[in-house]
């Protein structure tokens, strides 16, 4: 490849730059989130069969597993940017940490809310005090203690920093998440589909679960970009591009 | 397919508050942030138009 068909990825570092990529970001994103959701609940409610043990009830991992999956996944990718941010003095690696971390506290919830509604028909508990389900609590805490610092600090460069310590200092908690069914004797079960079943039946139930994970994925990308657009506008308000973009999107 | 009616796919095989109380509350929570984001958009482009020094 020659320099000249290079793309400089740098240069998307600078917000001017960024702004109208995250725009394109946000419509693709968009589209691919709608489409896989389309795909992955039609295969979640008509196409998957009804499981042996759990009756209908087990639809629920269709999107309990994607919620649980994105609020980890999303912790790891706001803890990287934070540390970009920190380390580099990164403005939008920052600004991207920021973006996610609310996504992300809506998708620990939705992990918790949906794991309550599970347990409480399967296990006859809404909620037990289990590895699996207190380190997801915590997950879920950690993301409010960042949003709840970033909100409460308003120079915007030291919010940075003091978010970026708190992502750090929790990322610790995700892999004690994941492997937290095998390090403790835990309620919650390991793998929630059984390859050993019936092979069909399982593929079905895996495909189903990995189209919404990608729905989720792809919902949650979007909507950091649409709001990284919006903290890239609320901090370079005073800078002429800035001016400039504005007059274009009325 | 694994429904007979319509009846029997709201009905979820019994598990229907458990089912869509999972699903309503992801649609609802989702819908919602929407929402927080389109409102977060408009009022930073309209702060962002406004002149310097009436900027807040």
């Amino acid at each position: 490849m020659s320099s000249a068909t290079k793309i400089n990825w740098f240069r998307f570092a600078s917000p001017p730059a960024f702004y109208p990529l995250a725009g394109q970001l946000w419509t693709l994103f968009t589209v691919l989130a709608v489409g896989f959701a389309a795909v992955g609940l039609w295969i979640s409610f008509f196409v998957a069969p009804t499981d042996a043990q759990q009756g209908e009830g087990y639809r629920i991992i269709f999107i309990h597993v994607p919620a649980a999956w994105m609020a980890m996944f999303l912790y790891v990718v706001m803890a990287f940017w934070s540390a970009v941010g920190l380390v580099f003095n990164v403005r939008l690696a920052s600004m991207l940490a920021s973006a996610i971390a609310p996504t992300g506290a809506l998708f620990a919830l939705l992990a918790l809310w949906t794991g309550a509604l599970w347990g409480k028909p399967m296990w006859g508990a809404w909620w037990v005090w289990d590895a699996r389900l207190t380190s997801t609590l915590i997950l879920f805490f950690l993301y409010l203690g960042f949003l709840a610092l970033q909100a409460a600090i308003d120079d915007p460069r030291r919010a940075d920093r003091a978010g970026a310590v708190i992502a750090l200092v929790g990322v610790v908690n995700v892999p004690i998440i994941y492997f937290s069914v095998k390090w403790w004797n835990t309620l919650h079960q390991g793998a929630s589909v059984s390859v050993t079943r019936s092979p069909s039946m399982a593929s079905l139930m895996l495909w189903g679960m990995l189209l919404m994970v990608m729905a989720c994925w792809m919902y949650a990308a979007a909507a950091a970009m649409s709001r990284v657009r919006s903290i890239i506008l609320e901090r370079e308000r005073h800078a002429d591009w800035v001016k400039d973009a504005v007059a274009q999107s009325r | 397919m694994q429904w007979h009616s319509l009846g029997e796919f709201f009905a979820m095989g019994g598990y229907a508050v458990y089912v869509w109380g999972s699903f309503g509350a992801t649609l609802v929570a989702l819908l919602a942030e929407v929402v927080l984001l389109r409102a977060r958009r408009r009022k930073a482009l309209r702060v962002a138009a406004m002149p310097q020094d009436l900027m807040p």
